[in-house]
Parts: structure tokens; sequence; C-alpha cells
């Protein structure tokens, strides 16, 4: 789960980490009385959107008076905005934030990300601050200090001093910046964060202070059942509408661009199974998983789900019953087309336990299903009976 | 011969008495696995499944010299319970439950490694559908019937796409020595290569077939070391050709999130390291089939 920049500093700061001064908005007219709150003479205006380079896609201005605030404001709340990290259709953006001025002298780089390969949380320095890191580690791997943290000990004092020695800083900075890194440290660990990303952290022109300028926090959903505090935080403006709906229901899901809608039971076979599509020459409109317990309401609620992308012209159920029963699946199929006016075709693939009784309730059932046995037929039947619709769609609309 | 698992391992389970571990337990034993109790805490002395139930695992591994274990417990007790076998002097933990805090399994592979690597508790999973051996043991909750004996050694992320590929084996007269599931978690007890090593020191092992995703780079680093130190050929199939980057698909490891971690990358890199890759997943069989030919 992500959550917004000013969240992310709230909680930061609550863990000593300097940030500057800011407050939130709703509206032009709030984000006016913000900066007068905020006082000085230069604010930045920042769209909250889970997602970063928002510069770029015009989601934060600097401003110097009052009107220049109130017509930033206007310009972001309530759009849509498009970066690099959003996809075609973007996010909302119905929150900003409105923060002091800073005199910039230096932007540096710092994050925390679980490090899969050594089973720890690593930490990541750069004095290229500002810019995307992948880039830096493509074009520049030597600017990156890595140091991993031990899970049994956590961070060490000698170990946030070497990062902030690694960053450039001067003898007077290293101890703020140990306290930083720290703070960020403890953050992570306290609230089962899985990324802290701080671009830019900035050297403040004149007095040299440290200072967070953008953050950036995720958090592992499995551990939010224990961190209340940070599931309140939730924007549900932020995330897929469809994705969430299956993730209410139970169900995995993830919306592509394709238009062969998929319902399978297991994340592996799942994928797979969207591979076979495209080797057979489709294109996957959905990754869903609905687990062991596929269920006649579970399935008739995937079949929903798949069915409410407008774009899918064919479906394709693919199920290796397991712990299920391939009768029990055909069940919830037949009686899932019987409730819903399916008007693309369906092809489904039953295959494990109980396989032969399956395939005759589809076969006895009377509807027009397709069914295929082996997971390559289904694919191309699926593309088969894709083709056909979009010519017999092509053919009404002449 | 087989790995992990054979006939005689003496298994408990942990989460015993519970709706899933009661299901699944029943289903083991009437595999023929040789389950001798389980663990609820609070409910030690009682029978459950004709097996004595204990409050702790150091108990049935004292009364009943039990050597591999199950878990079915809650995600938020699972780490618990994982480190409680290891502790007990358990060999090889199975763990089904998914859904544990990232956090949580960090701590667990740091415990295991203070025992000396010729004591440490294998551990497999999270969130992974057990081990078999054909014919003779189950510590997971896999269709058995499925899985036919013989010379394969399989290792995958995926519980479902595992029985695909043992179907197409078995459509083929192939067999099994083993199949272990590793499981869909970024962090995991064992990685691809942890199941190499024993696959290549096996007898009956002639074959491994390794079931990847995209996600991290267990993948490539097995297939680094089937290059330098294994004397059998690998076969692998790499699920998630059409996942978009930065996306989880389903796992919670599968998502690509940088350079060296999408499904066509790792393919390349494997096939660079001597791996004979199954074109499809409705391929594996016959790739299979076509190695052990030549072997």
């Amino acid at each position: 789960m992500d959550i917004h920049e000013y969240q992310a500093k709230e909680i930061l700061a609550g863990y000593g980490v300097r940030v500057a001064d800011g407050g939130l908005a709703y509206s032009p007219e709030d984000a006016v009385q913000r900066a007068r709150e905020i006082g000085g003479e230069v604010w930045a205006v920042k769209a909250q959107i889970h997602s970063g380079a928002r510069g770029k896609a015009g989601g934060v201005k600097i401003c110097k008076s009052y009107e220049e605030v109130e017509a930033a404001a206007e310009s972001m709340l309530g759009k849509r905005l498009v970066t690099h990290q959003t996809g075609p259709e973007g996010k909302v953006c119905l929150r900003l934030y409105i923060e002091a001025g800073t005199n910039i002298a230096k932007e540096l780089y710092f994050s925390l990300l679980v490090d899969r390969a050594h089973e720890s949380i690593i930490m990541v320095g750069s004095t290229e601050g500002g810019m995307d890191i992948e880039d830096v580690a493509e074009n520049n791997p030597e600017k990156i200090k890595k140091i991993q943290i031990d899970p049994a000990v956590g961070l060490l004092d000698f170990q946030a001093r070497e990062m902030a020695f690694s960053l450039g800083l001067e003898p007077t900075q290293i101890s703020p910046a140990v306290k930083l890194i720290t703070g960020c440290y403890r953050a992570m660990r306290d609230l089962d964060a899985n990324m802290i990303e701080i671009n830019p952290l900035i050297v403040t022109g004149g007095s040299g202070k440290l200072m967070i300028m953008d953050a950036k926090m995720g958090f592992d959903d499995n551990a939010l059942f224990r961190r209340q505090k940070v599931a309140e935080l939730r924007d549900k403006t932020q995330e897929d509408q469809r994705e969430m709906a299956a993730a209410d229901r139970g169900l995995s899901y993830v919306g592509l661009d394709g238009d062969i809608g998929c319902m399978i039971n297991g994340a592996g076979l799942a994928m797979a199974t969207m591979d076979m599509i495209k080797l057979a020459g489709g294109e996957p409109a959905n990754f869903l998983d609905v687990g062991g317990g596929a269920s006649a309401e579970r399935t008739e609620k995937a079949f929903r789900l798949v069915l409410a992308d407008e774009g899918v012209k064919a479906m394709l159920v693919n199920i290796f019953a397991g712990i299920n029963r391939c009768d029990w699946i055909a069940e919830g199929v037949v009686q899932a087309v019987r409730k819903i006016d399916m008007k693309i075709p369906l092809i489904v693939r039953l295959s494990g336990t109980n396989v032969e009784a399956g395939r005759k309730i589809i076969a006895e059932s009377g509807l027009p299903i397709i069914t295929a046995t082996t997971l390559a037929e289904a694919a191309e039947k699926a593309v088969q009976a894709r083709n056909e619709q979009v010519a017999k769609e092509a053919e009404v609309a002449a | 011969m087989s790995i992990l698992i054979n006939k005689e391992t003496r298994m408990i389970v942990q989460g015993f008495t519970g709706k899933i571990g009661s299901f699944h337990a029943q289903d083991m034993i009437n595999y023929g696995s040789t389950v001798v109790g389980g663990i609820t805490p609070g409910k030690g002395g009682q029978t459950h499944l004709d097996r004595p139930v204990f409050n702790t695992v150091r108990e049935a591994v004292e009364q009943e010299g039990a050597e591999a274990s199950i878990i079915f417990v809650p995600p938020a007790f699972a780490a618990d319970s994982i480190m409680e076998a290891a502790e007990a002097g358990i060999k090889f933990c199975v763990s089904i439950t998914d859904g544990i805090p990232t956090q949580d399994m960090m701590k667990v592979k740091q415990f295991l490694r203070k025992f000396p690597k010729k004591d440490r508790m294998v551990l497999t999973g999270p969130n992974c559908a057990g081990t078999i051996s054909p014919e003779q043991s189950m510590l997971g909750i896999m269709p058995g019937h499925i899985y036919k004996k013989g010379v394969v050694g399989v290792v995958g992320r995926s519980g479902t796409l595992g029985y695909e590929a043992a179907d197409q084996m078995r459509e083929l007269g192939i067999g099994i020595s083993t199949s272990v599931g590793i499981g869909g978690d970024p962090i995991n007890g064992s990685s691809h290569r942890d199941i190499f090593e024993k696959f290549e020191q096996d007898e009956e092992t002639k074959l491994v077939l390794m079931i990847g995703e995209i996600g991290g780079s267990q993948e490539v680093e097995a297939g680094v070391y089937a290059a330098k130190h294994m004397s059998k050929p690998v076969v692998a199939y790499i699920a998630g050709l059409t996942a978009p980057k930065g996306r989880t698909m389903g796992h919670a490891g599968a998502i690509i999130s940088s350079a060296g971690e999408s499904a066509a990358e790792k393919v390349e890199m494997l096939q660079d390291l001597g791996v004979t890759i199954a074109p499809t997943p409705s391929a594996m069989g016959e790739t299979i089939a076509k190695v052990l030919a030549k072997t």
C-alpha cells in the first residue's frame, strides 16, 4: 500500500526527520489560506497523487504570490495527472500540499528498501539527487552507495555515518544526517514499511541544514493487520477501482490492455495461461487468480469482475482442481453464465480432481460454452473465438 | 530415494485441530504419509484423527520422534511457529500459510542462520503447496493422485502450475522423484538453488525441472549453480511473459521491479547458462521427454 507525500512527511517528522512547513489543501481557497499561515514569499504547490515524477506532469509548481498559489491549485485540483509511473489513464489529484519554499544548495538521494536477495533491509544513497535512481544505477553505478542492515541488530550508527559520509556531507552535517537516516530506518521497522524513498534529500543554502524535499513510503500489505493507523491512510481514489473491488472480494486482479478476459486458479497458472494466450496471438485483458476455494458464489463474482471490462471480447476459464473439484467449479460456471447475460464467447478448460464429472456438467448444460482439454488448446480456441467476436461486432457496426 | 521426505519421515501438523489443518492432515494420512501427531497450544493431551495433540513442537519431537512439520497457523503467528519448529529440532518444515509479513520472514531467516548448516532446519514456503515424493509421502496440499513416481526432480514457486507440469508428465508416462514447492513470496525459506543442491545429490533424480516466474533473481542464481556444479540436465519454464513492470501478479514476489527480473530476460540468461527452456507452459512435459531421451 502506498501513501501520499504529506502523509509520509508527517510520519517521518514524528521520527525526528526535518521537513519544511506545510499544510494540506482541498480547494484553491484552502491553498491560499495555507500559504498565508506558512508565511514567507515562496511556496511549492504539490499535487498529492500516488506517483513520482510529478514535476514534469505539472504536479509541482513554485509560486511567488498568493495569486500564483491559487492559479496553481486550480490547475491541479480535480485533474488527472499523467506521469511515466501512472500509466496513460493518470491519477486524479484531489489534495494539494502547500509547502514553504526552500533555498536548495544540494540535492541528494536516500532510500530504504527490502532487498530480496539478501533477505534484509538495504540502505541506498547517492549524491545524484532529484534524478531517477534507476538511471543513475545504469549510467553512474559508482555514484550509488548500498549498505545492508542486519535484521537481528538493526541499523548501527557507524553504518548511518558511513552513508552520511558517502553523500559528501560536511563534518558538521554528519550528526544531523545520522539522526535523519536512523529516524527513517525506525519508521521502516516500526511500521512494516517496505520502501521509503527520499528524493531529493536536500542541503539548504546558507544554513546547510538537511531536509527531506519529497518522500515516498510503501507498506507491506501482509502486515497491515497489525498497523491499523497506517491502514487508515489508504486513499482509495488513487487505486484502480476494479482491482480494489476484486481485493474486497478476496480475488487477486490486475487489469491489462488486451481483450481476452481470464479467470484462473493460482497465480503461477494464471501467468502461464496469459503467456499461452499471447503465444497464440492474443492479448490478455487481465490477471485474475480466484484462489483455491472457488465456490459458485466466488465464481460468479469473478465473472462479473472480468465482464465489467467492456473491452473484453472473449473469456477464458482455466482451472486445475487440486483441493477443489472440477464438478463444483463446472456447476459454479454454469450458474454464473445463466445468471449473467453473457454476450461474448466463453472457453472453459478444466483439469484435475473429478475432471470427467466437471466436463459432463458443462456438456449437458446446453449453454454455448467452448471446451478444451489442454492449456494450448484452450488458448488457441480463446484467440479464435475472440477474432470471430471482433469480426462479428464489426459486421453489426457496419 | 527421494529428497526431503520419504515413506518413513515422521511428520507433525502445526495448527492440527483447525479446519484447514484437519482437512489436509487427513489427506496426507490417506496418501500414506507417516503423520505422528500435531500441535495446537492448549489442546495437548487430546487425540485428533487418532493421533496425539501436543502443546509444543518440542514435546512432539521428544515423544514421537517428529522430524518434519507442516504449518497451517494463521499469518500473524506463522513466523513464530516456524522458529519454534527449528528450535525444537525439526529437520524439514513446510509453511503453507501465506501472507506472512516480510519483516517477520527476515527474522525467521536470521534465526535459522544461528544453527550450523548441518543442523539447520530446511524451510520451504511460505505460500507454497508443499512437497511430495510420489507414491511414498506427501507434506503438502497437492492432489496426490496426479503425481507419478519417477526420475524428474521438480522445484517451483507456484502450486497449480506445478500440478499442470505433473499432469503433463504423467500423460507422457514420465514420473517425479520429488516435487518441491518453494512458494511465491519475495523472501522464502529455500531458493531454487538450495533445492538444486539436494537433487544433484539424489541418485534417483536424473533431470531437474525448474518452474520459475518473474521477480527477483533466484532462477538465474540457480542456473549459475547448475552450470558450475551440476551433472544433471535442467529444464526450466518461466511464467509471466505478459506481466507489466511494477505490478504484483498475485504472488507477493511476482513483480518486475528492476532489470533482469522479467520473464524474457530470465529465459535469455538461463539459455546462456545451458538450461533447456520449455518455450510454453504447455510444453513442459514434452521438453522434459526430449531431454530425457538424450540422457
